[in-house]
């Protein structure tokens, strides 16, 4: 019987678990959680404050899930130390845990840039975990004033989820636009606009530069007064264990697409990992929930002896403020031609080289967006299909006769 | 297991399906009071090729299904080979529209997701695409897989 061992307990451990169950019903498998919760969905503790969700119906999956999957966790452990060589971790406790197939899911850790003063702030927070948002929701009163450091995904879904709740909210960010990572100026100014009618203040292309209590000074030399603190500049992969165990390691903990690490029988899947990003033909860090999924149950499926690979990665965003969404998926290199069609409240701009769509942009209306990410994650030459149809609307007619008949006329 | 397959030599092009579909999941038990002055959100569309052809495409319940893998909230899950939403669950982010390589999830006017769950949760019985179909051109049957072709 094979020991699988998995460090973290997010989504690409989630993930692992039914990988290795999907070719081996045997094997024990052993969780090691940080966290005092069972796997729940991260990106959710924003709608946990806006009252559309809560702890319970935030888990991912069922109270059972472990059970029926025959795993143990470990709750409130942390892994200390790999050894690759005796296939043996060593635990915060002390304790050693043998593993045959080892999985490193640790995910990432809010980045905290050096400010001068931030240890005077008193009510300063992260916006990662369940225990962050319980602490945040905690601090805050209907008279809060909050500003939250970095106008990115973390940053502004913490505004959505505390708008309504506190008194004012402001977001800083160096970066000139909102949502830097994942749009460009047009969309972005779209966005921070239908933001700020929200009530959502911004101060772009400034950051704080030191703390004084509940004073943040800007660096254009402004005063921002706050009563309650959010640091959300950036997430950095948890990669410590891999490298001090020999492993190679970037930025993120490099892995091929069978989510193996350059250590024998060791693995890594989601937020700690760089990997292929196959529409910019680059290695990234795509810290993206779906791709953690599928890093983790490509990981588990060959850890038990099966074959899986996760070869088409790409990055993809699905994510919307007050009512207002978007979608964006791949990349835009160096080059590439932009098809665009856009009025008061959309804006759709799809990005294509060398005869393959890249990437796109989609703001205010998804319909069937799926079918341009298909273009992009099977980098289907767009001679073989009707571009001019499908640039006005994601069809699968404009895909071709034999494409239908496989994807409509039999199982797929 | 039977899934929803169309045949499109047989389709009329006439978007009963769509209608059928979104009173099958309405609730109400009046066609009229569910649909009559209101944007229909079925879970199967319509589409026409260049040449005129029209078929109607809904959730394949793909054996390896992309949705259920990209969910962020857990709410989607595969039940003896059924595609599910959990509506409690889902928080309305469309990452399962962003991954639905054949448009089949869409949103339900409401901001959540709503796919094709072949009519198992409504009352309906038997897909009502499938029932209401005036011409035979949606069927509910097992089938093999059809090999992708060049």
């Amino acid at each position: 019987m094979k020991h699988y061992v998995i460090i973290g307990n997010g989504v690409a451990a989630a993930g692992c678990i039914e990988g290795i169950r999907s070719v081996d019903t045997e094997g024990s498998i052993t969780v090691i959680s940080a966290e005092n919760h069972p796997v729940y969905c991260r990106p959710l503790i924003s709608y946990y404050l806006e009252h559309k969700t809560d702890p319970e119906r935030m888990n991912y999956r069922t109270p059972t899930f472990y059970a029926d999957n025959g795993v143990t966790v470990l709750y409130g452990r942390s892994a200390e130390k790999i050894d690759a060589k005796t296939r043996q971790i060593t635990l915060n406790t002390g304790e050693t845990l043998p593993y045959d197939a080892l999985c490193n899911a640790t995910g990432s850790s809010p980045f905290v840039p050096p400010m001068k003063g931030l240890e005077t702030v008193e009510k300063r927070f992260s916006f990662m975990t369940l225990d962050d948002t319980f602490a945040l929701e905690k601090a805050i009163t209907p008279e809060s004033r909050v500003l939250i450091i970095g106008a990115g995904l973390i940053g502004l879904k913490c505004a959505e989820g505390l708008h309504g709740r506190v008194k004012a909210i402001t977001v800083c960010d160096l970066a000139p636009r909102v949502l830097s990572s994942i749009l460009d100026d047009t969309c972005a100014a779209m966005m921070q606009k239908h933001l700020e009618a929200n009530g959502i203040s911004f101060l772009l292309g400034n950051s704080a530069k030191e703390f004084k209590g509940n004073a943040a000074l800007m660096q254009n030399g402004e005063t921002v007064e706050f009563d309650v603190l959010v640091l959300a500049v950036g997430v950095r992969p948890n990669t410590a264990l891999i490298k001090d165990a020999g492993g190679n390691v970037n930025r993120g903990i490099l892995v091929d697409d069978t989510c193996k690490t350059s250590l024998q029988d060791v693995y890594a899947a989601g937020d700690c990992t760089e990997y292929r990003d196959i529409s910019a033909g680059t290695d990234k860090i795509m810290a993206l929930m779906p791709n953690a999924y599928m890093q983790g149950h490509t990981a588990g499926v060959n850890m038990a002896g099966g074959a899986a690979v996760f070869d088409n990665a790409i990055p993809m965003n699905s994510i919307g403020f007050f009512g207002l969404h978007c979608h964006t998926a791949g990349s835009q290199p160096e080059g590439c031609e932009m098809f665009e069609e856009a009025d008061e409240h959309h804006i759709k701009r799809l990005f294509v080289k060398d005869d393959k769509l890249t990437g796109f942009m989609l703001l205010g209306h998804m319909h069937r967006t799926g079918i341009y990410t298909a273009l992009i994650r099977n980098q289907t030459p767009l001679s073989s299909v009707d571009f001019a149809r499908l640039r006005v609307e994601p069809q699968l007619a404009a895909m071709g006769s034999a494409y239908r008949d496989h994807v409509l006329k039999g199982a797929v | 297991m039977k899934r929803i397959y169309v045949k499109e030599e047989w389709c009329l092009g006439c978007h009963l399906c769509e209608y059928n579909c979104a009173f099958a999941n309405s609730g109400l038990t009046d066609m009229v009071k569910a649909l009559r002055d209101k944007p229909i959100y079925p879970r199967i569309q319509v589409e026409t090729d260049a040449g005129g052809v029209t078929y109607a495409v809904s959730c394949r319940h793909c054996t390896d299904p992309i949705c259920v893998k990209s969910c962020i909230a857990g709410a989607l899950s595969k039940k003896d080979g059924v595609i599910e939403i959990d509506h409690e669950k889902c928080v309305g982010c469309l990452t399962c529209v962003l991954v639905c390589p054949y448009g089949a999830v869409v949103e339900d006017g409401s901001g959540i997701a709503q796919k094709c769950e072949l009519c198992m949760k409504n009352s309906c019985g038997t897909p009502a695409c499938v029932k209401g179909c005036p011409n035979g051109a949606i069927v509910y049957e097992e089938r093999q897989a059809v090999p992708a072709s060049d």
